[in-house]
């Protein structure tokens, strides 16, 4: 028996009509449970947000008035101590006079961080940037160079505080830890049985110690090994705690991602006669970095709060220089809610860059490997 | 068909741990000549080829490919492995480049070529393959088959004198495997050398001048392909025949 078949010709699918009733319907007012988180939190919110209005903005005193803000006490915030106290916040012990420098120094080097995120600056003059902004950076800072007067006031690393200091440990402790966590990784995998001990040793025993205790070894320890007489500066020596603390973190990560590439990728990279360093530079790190973005970027994030521990080396980055500005003024002690909250916001918008570019890029990855 | 041997075997054994994975293995394959290598899952078959290019290490005997001699020399593994093209049966493509910057990649690395020189032999080897429309997508975006195709390319952009095949069509949807036999069997006719590890018996009657079967890690019989599916000697090689001819 022949069977006849109809074509059907392919229709468009029926649209859906959703009304804004229908949304709150579905989404907040779906069954009982569903009703009853909403409206509780709905009161939640109700019962919050006037508490907190009357106390941030509504009784808040603004004017960088002691007096007034101490009879507000508890009941409105004392936003008058940030235009206070912000220049010691963000530049700690830096000279008073002299803080146009550690200002122009941040924001060349945001500006270099902004630009080295963006795809279209990926050329070799970018290389030169950075070499350039690292010189002006420590130039304006220090007043120095190599030893080299610029005929700007030195200022020696132990006064250099805040905000600069934040984001120079961060981001050079990040750009230096990378590399060396890949190498890490890497080395965790060797063939070589010498460098594969190097490596599990060094991350096994940086791991087992917590970040204070490598900044206090660091700052204490290394000179005792050093010759004596001469002791690289604390600034150095810190750095070198921090990156060598975050790269074992993240040689962990970069090896996570090394794992997920299946065999047959090294396979089909050795049949085709690439050597060792070809065959992970164009084949698997691209795509085992591409796994572990997430990841990657997760520690960064907390590499960049964490340099707030180099207070325990008298050390003043943002967190430090803000309890350097108000534990000495007993005026202004009481408010240090509102001088937290502060750095919290430059914390976070610093942060939330950062999450937000790493959406970006795995964004683009994906778009690359149309997975 | 020269008579010089472009492989050669000699009393080849290899052990995965305790497991004897080949043993004694005498084999001379002939400039041009079209092998192919069938045999129960767990023969060795795989592990064989993969010796020739030393994605696999040999412990005992001679391998020679092409005049050099595969040992601890790596100088001598990466001439090899410029004269031995290989597809696998996963394909193994790089997904994160593109299907024309798969082909120029070993052709710009290894045979230091100008990305010029590198793109026009690829489009050769892609138009060979007949998927030089796809050049700039990526490999997940293509078909299984199409995928395959590419992985020949790729192994023919360095103008190898051996190919390889692992079980090429083993992953494939049914109806992909005949456009990558196709493209096997223009190359069989072109003169490539050719060894394939496949269980397609069509292709092995097709083109093969050589069927060679194994089992246990040894090669236990090997004849013409006429001579190999009519009157198989072995019991062990009419066992397999039956279960592939009839299952």
């Amino acid at each position: 028996m022949a069977i006849s078949l109809q074509n059907i010709a392919p229709k468009t699918p029926p649209v859906s009509h959703t009304s804004w009733r229908l949304w709150l319907r579905q989404n907040l007012f779906a069954n009982r449970t569903s009703t009853l988180t909403t409206v509780s939190l709905l009161l939640l919110g109700l019962w919050l947000l006037p508490q907190l209005w009357s106390w941030a903005v509504w009784h808040a005193q603004f004017r960088p008035d002691a007096d007034a803000c101490q009879s507000i006490r508890g009941i409105g915030a004392c936003w008058g101590v940030v235009s206070e106290k912000y220049r010691i916040i963000i530049f700690g012990r830096y000279p008073f006079a002299e803080q146009w420098r550690p200002l122009v120094a941040c924001v060349l080097l945001v500006s270099l961080l902004v630009v080295s995120c963006m795809r279209a600056f990926w050329r070799i003059g970018l290389l030169w940037a950075w070499v350039a902004v690292w010189l002006a950076f420590f130039g304006l800072m220090g007043g120095r160079l190599f030893g080299f007067s610029l005929g700007l006031s030195p200022v020696p690393t132990d006064q250099w505080g805040g905000l600069p200091l934040t984001l120079m440990l961060s981001s050079l402790s990040i750009a230096l830890a990378f590399p060396l966590a890949v190498l890490v990784a890497l080395g965790r995998r060797s063939d070589l049985p010498a460098i594969k001990t190097i490596c599990v040793t060094y991350v096994e025993l940086v791991r087992g110690v917590p970040l204070i205790s490598v900044l206090f070894m660091a700052s204490f320890m290394f000179p005792l090994l050093m010759p004596a007489g001469t002791t690289p500066d604390v600034l150095l020596r810190v750095l070198v705690g921090i990156t060598l603390f975050s790269a074992a973190y993240t040689a962990e990560i970069v090896r996570g991602g090394l794992q997920a590439i299946p065999r047959g990728q090294y396979e089909a990279a050795a049949s085709l006669g690439l050597g060792y360093w070809k065959t992970q530079r164009i084949i698997i790190l691209p795509q085992a970095l591409a796994h572990v973005v997430p990841g990657i970027m997760n520690n960064f994030i907390a590499i960049f709060k964490d340099t707030s521990l180099v207070t325990i080396v008298s050390l003043y980055e943002l967190s430090g220089a803000l309890g350097l500005a108000l534990s000495g003024d007993p005026l202004w002690r009481p408010f240090k809610i509102e001088g937290y909250l502060f750095i919290t916001l430059i914390y976070f918008a610093f942060c939330f860059a950062m999450s937000r570019y790493s959406l970006w890029v795995e964004h683009q990855l994906q778009r690359s490997q149309a997975r | 068909m020269s008579s010089e041997a472009i492989v050669s075997f000699e009393k080849v054994n290899k052990w995965f741990g305790q497991f004897h994975v080949l043993r004694d293995i005498d084999l001379q394959v002939r400039k041009g000549e079209r092998i192919v290598i069938c045999g129960p899952s767990g023969s060795g078959k795989s592990t064989l080829i993969r010796c020739i290019n030393r994605l696999e290490e040999h412990q005992q005997g001679r391998i020679t490919v092409a005049g050099i001699e595969l040992g601890e020399d790596l100088r001598a593994i990466d001439q090899v492995r410029k004269q031995v093209g290989m597809v696998f049966q996963q394909f193994n493509l790089f997904p994160h480049l593109t299907v024309l910057e798969n082909l120029t990649l070993a052709p710009i690395q290894v045979s230091k070529l100008s990305v010029e020189a590198a793109t026009e032999r690829a489009m050769q080897q892609l138009e060979r393959v007949r998927i030089a429309e796809q050049a700039h997508k990526y490999p997940l975006q293509l078909s299984g088959g199409q995928q395959q195709r590419v992985a020949i390319a790729r192994a023919l952009c360095l103008t190898p004198q051996v190919m390889l095949f692992d079980e090429p069509t083993s992953a494939l949807d049914p109806e992909m495997i005949k456009e990558v036999l196709d493209v096997m069997v223009e190359l069989a006719e072109q003169g490539i050398t050719m060894l394939c590890v496949t269980h397609e018996m069509g292709f092995a009657k097709a083109v093969a001048d050589r069927v060679i079967f194994m089992d246990q890690g040894q090669i236990v019989e090997q004849n013409s392909p006429q001579a190999f599916f009519d009157h198989p000697q072995h019991e062990r090689t009419k066992d397999f025949l039956a279960k592939i001819i009839n299952h």
